[in-house]
């Protein structure tokens, strides 16, 4: 049985009126949790600033090497970072919803009249909202190393549009991943998983230097897609890649996102109606 | 009256096929303090949230208002106020903020929800801590916090799960006294408790939930009749015990019963005909030194011995 409508319910209208509404108030409350606790985002940030450091100066010389132009290797790793930094914001996803399925205060919630998907996308959109702000960090940190973009800003605010899209789908995992595990240490363990995830794609290395068999898992990796149009848009330089989805990157980065939304918006949804403690 | 609750054979069965519930039956009518009263694992706590819309059943039926609950939630909820075991608020923002946003997802627009939060706050006395995080509230203005919560959007049946486990007397007090003007006030209310007390001074018609149903259900009074109403102990010296057995026989008309070893004699303190004063007045005309007196109220297992006629749960 879903949710149902009752005989004085509201219009479609009004109920799509007020799903923005109170997905907006909920986005609020978790957007005052990241003032209150900003070493969040010092922590989500940690591992790509880290990364520009290690791999930009302590392995750059030989990760350069490895780009057969010879290309500027921090421009090249930037992009990468950009969307590791977007994988990773997976964690605090999921640990967010987790802790807060744990609390009462997600009794609370199902016991208003709002709409109850509305707790999920307001998480949704606090953490595309902090991700803009993680990525403000890192276009900063990334003039610091010599990093730009040479296709105008249009182009550039185009490549950060993708990142946020992908950040976006990404979030829908998280809610379900933090319906599914049942404490914050499960879902650590879950979040290992990201790793992998991050380094069998086009992250720090062109997906050719890698074994064969496992080109084509990181070539159609959803992150791959994202930062090869980043490079693209960016007008930074890219792997030696001429196949299809090197040529197709950008409409890749656009469908990739929108297939795991379509996956995972529904997952959550039901997981959460479903959900009776 | 009108019936505002009404639940028919409601069945639930957990995961492993252990029922929660099973041929639940309740009526509730409005503007009462309608008390389920029951032990641990009962099925007390799982029978509100199903009347909140928290949790779902297998098989019976629940009305709110004359419409059946599960396929009306958006609408149930617009009509209730649910106040859980775990306070039910959050911890990182401040109490104004937390009430705030309870009343702008109560859809009561960004104005009306303001003015509403400050109402509560001063109401429920917390408007010296509104703008503090709740996080650093004590455990009594976080149970008033989730009472406040519940009722940002007035609602006409409230629910509350146990609503003073874990309070000192202190707090417990407050949260009975808002109860009764919230019932004076024309909301029905409807609660669980572990305890006896508590339902004889809130309730004005108590369920007994045992394995899932309701085996018993009356007036505080009716119930309190057919349990007796507990016996009143003196601990005396070892040398009185024989006095102390005809003084409170006397007074009490009844027989006393004398636990030699433990230095106790007690009789049945019959429906509060006989005080605690009376009892000690009489022993002390008697000469006697009265080390310990005390009324002993009737456990939760021995009501429900009584009331069932069956052992153990």
């Amino acid at each position: 049985m879903g949710e149902g409508q009752g005989r004085s319910g509201p219009g479609a209208a009004e109920r799509a009126g007020w799903m923005v509404a109170d997905t907006w108030v909920v986005a609020g409350r978790y957007l005052s949790h990241l003032v209150r606790k900003p070493e969040e985002i010092v922590g989500t940030l940690l591992i790509p600033v880290l990364a520009v450091l290690l791999f930009g100066f302590v392995f750059g010389e030989a990760m350069g090497a490895l780009l057969g132009g010879g290309g500027d290797y921090r421009e090249f790793l930037m992009p990468g970072l950009f969307v590791l930094t977007m994988a990773f914001g997976i964690g605090n996803t999921t640990i967010a919803v987790v802790t807060d399925v744990g609390r009462g205060v997600v009794d609370r919630f199902r016991t208003l009249p709002m709409a109850p998907s509305a707790l999920l996308a307001g998480r949704s959109v606090a953490d595309v909202v902090s991700a803009l702000v993680d990525l403000a960090v890192l276009v900063a940190m990334g003039w610091l190393v010599g990093w730009q973009w040479h296709n105008g800003l249009w182009a550039a605010l185009a490549a950060l549009g993708l990142l946020l899209w992908l950040r976006l789908a990404f979030t829908w995992i998280g809610i379900w991943l933090g319906l599914v595990v049942r404490s914050p240490e499960a879902a650590m363990k879950f979040f290992s998983l990201v790793f992998p995830l991050a380094m069998v794609a086009e992250t720090f290395v062109p997906v050719e230097t890698m074994p064969g068999w496992l080109v084509p898992v990181a070539e159609w990796n959803p992150l791959s897609a994202t930062v090869v149009a980043a490079r693209e848009l960016f007008g930074n330089p890219a792997g030696p890649g001429q196949g299809w989805l090197a040529q197709n990157a950008v409409l890749v980065a656009l469908l990739w996102p929108a297939v795991l939304l379509a996956v995972f918006v529904p997952l959550a949804v039901g997981r959460f109606r479903r959900m009776s403690r | 009256m009108s019936t505002v609750i009404r639940a028919q054979g409601v069945g639930k069965v957990y995961g492993g096929g252990r029922a929660a519930l099973e041929g639940f039956d309740l009526q509730v009518e409005s503007g009462t303090v309608h008390a389920l009263l029951g032990p641990n694992g009962a099925g007390k706590s799982t029978a509100v949230r199903i009347m909140a819309t928290l949790a779902r059943f297998d098989s019976g039926q629940v009305w709110l208002e004359g419409r059946p609950v599960q396929s009306n939630t958006r609408w149930v909820r617009s009509r209730i106020g649910f106040v859980g075991q775990y306070a039910a608020v959050d911890e990182a923002l401040s109490g104004r903020r937390n009430l705030e946003m309870f009343a702008r997802l109560s859809h009561l627009g960004r104005r009306r929800a303001r003015a509403r939060a400050l109402e509560l706050l001063e109401r429920f006395g917390l408007q010296g801590a509104a703008e503090r995080a709740v996080g650093q509230y004590s455990g009594g203005m976080r149970r008033r916090l989730d009472l406040a919560a519940a009722l940002v959007a007035d609602p006409v049946v409230l629910f509350l799960d146990e609503p003073t486990t874990g309070l000192d007397p202190r707090s417990r007090a407050r949260v009975w006294q808002e109860v009764r003007e919230l019932v004076g006030r024309g909301t029905t209310v409807v609660l669980t408790s572990q305890y006896l007390e508590e339902v004889d001074r809130l309730a004005d018609r108590v369920s007994v939930v045992r394995a899932g149903r309701v085996v018993a259900e009356g007036s505080p009074g009716r119930l309190k009749e057919r349990i007796g109403g507990g016996r009143i102990e003196v601990v005396v010296e070892p040398g009185d015990l024989a006095v102390a057995e005809r003084v409170l026989g006397r007074v009490a008309g009844a027989a006393a019963r004398v636990e030699a070893e433990a230095g106790r004699v007690s009789v049945p303190a019959g429906q509060g005909t006989l005080g605690l004063t009376e009892v000690v007045r009489a022993l002390d005309k008697a000469g006697l030194v009265v080390q310990d007196v005390a009324l002993r109220r009737p456990t939760l297992d021995e009501v429900f011995l009584s009331l069932t006629g069956e052992e153990g749960a």
